[in-house]
């Protein structure tokens, strides 16, 4: 996993789970790898996934089960949050590159119609 | 707990300073790295650990023991590997640390030198210079010690072995030891650090928590390290 400049990489690997939850690759009561196979997997610090499942339990999104692991959340409530909390947080980023291209907001509504568009097409 | 602390070192070879009121102090069950350019002042604030040169000012202790040998049985060195003779096999190298060292752990040698694709009868003469740098580190991350001390583990070897590298680092990291690691490879060896220590012309210039120090200049450690020492 290659990580980017912006923001602390405990943030980033957060991202990664919650993306895999939203997208169905993670599911609820699926369990997740251990500290130190994450660590070893995506070299990183151990004590950094240990503040990203700590960070997920207490965001309700993963619970510990003593002595057998961390897993995800189950629930119908908890993906759609997920998935909106998730969803505005992407859309936010776009707009606030696109604003700062000086975009106006219809402009910036075009420019997803037009990539939408071309996904049917099939020339994404 | 705090493993080492270094209190307002200062260390001059003759009239040049080398190192000046530097307090560093170490956390266990943390990596933290100690950056910057050649000729900061890295390796000698290393010496300073092992004890090969003393301190002109200052105090720095290993588990409260100031350096010697009680402090010596608690770290552990990387070295470079000219000290592994040409005729030895791995093997034999195994045997001079599992000598040298009461801590020594063969169980974890064997695991390390499987974890990195070497096997115990190859000759020191044949390895190459990656293939050294990975037997080193193996005989320095088999000692249970309290502080493993790794200068510059990433240099000179290629990429595929830099992941080896990184991977056995964290493998072997456990919460009751710390792990002093130096490099200018900051893009490669950011991601296991817990903390950063940044070394220019012999002081501490930055120090913080890697995540601090990302979210509050969003920038990664890389771009930081350009910025100080440009």
């Amino acid at each position: 996993m290659k990580f980017n400049e912006d923001s602390p990489i405990y943030v980033q690997i957060i991202e990664k789970i919650k993306a895999d939850i939203v997208s169905g690759k993670l599911k609820g009561g699926d369990k997740l790898p251990s500290v130190r196979e994450i660590a070893e997997t995506f070299k990183v610090n151990p004590n950094t996934v240990q503040r990203v499942y700590m960070e997920l339990e207490r965001e309700g999104v993963a619970f510990p089960q003593r002595g057998i692991g961390t897993f995800i959340a189950e629930g119908e409530e908890l993906m759609e949050k997920l998935k909106s909390t998730q969803a505005q947080k992407y859309t936010k980023r776009y707009v606030g590159e696109m604003k700062e291209l000086g975009m106006k907001n219809n402009e910036v509504l075009d420019n997803v119609k037009k990539v939408l568009e071309g996904n049917e097409n099939g020339d994404s | 707990m705090v493993i080492l602390k270094a209190d307002k070192i200062s260390k001059k070879y003759f009239t040049k300073p080398a190192l000046t009121d530097v307090d560093i102090s170490l956390e266990q069950g943390k990596i933290i790295g100690l950056l910057g350019p050649n000729g900061s002042g890295k390796t000698t604030f290393l010496k300073l650990i092992t004890g090969m040169v003393r301190p002109s000012a200052g105090n720095l202790t290993v588990n409260g023991f100031e350096i010697g040998y009680k402090s010596k049985e608690l770290v552990a060195f990387l070295p470079d590997s000219e000290f592994l003779y040409d005729w030895m096999t791995i093997k034999d190298a195994r045997d001079v640390y599992a000598n040298f060292f009461r801590d020594f752990n063969a169980r974890r040698f064997t695991e390390l030198l499987e974890f990195m694709k070497l096997t115990e009868d190859m000759r020191v003469k044949s390895l190459s210079k990656g293939m050294k740098e990975k037997l080193v580190l193996a005989l320095t991350l088999a000692r249970d010690a309290k502080l493993f001390v790794l200068d510059e583990p990433l240099n000179g070897v290629d990429p595929v072995a830099r992941e080896l590298i990184l991977g056995a680092i964290i493998r072997c990291f456990n919460p009751e030891s710390t792990v002093l690691v130096t490099s200018h490879l900051i893009n490669e060896i950011e991601s296991i650090l817990d903390e950063a220590y940044f070394l220019k012309e012999g002081r501490i210039v930055l120090h913080g928590g890697v995540d601090n120090l990302r979210s509050e200049n969003h920038k990664s450690l890389d771009e930081l390290y350009r910025e100080v020492f440009a």
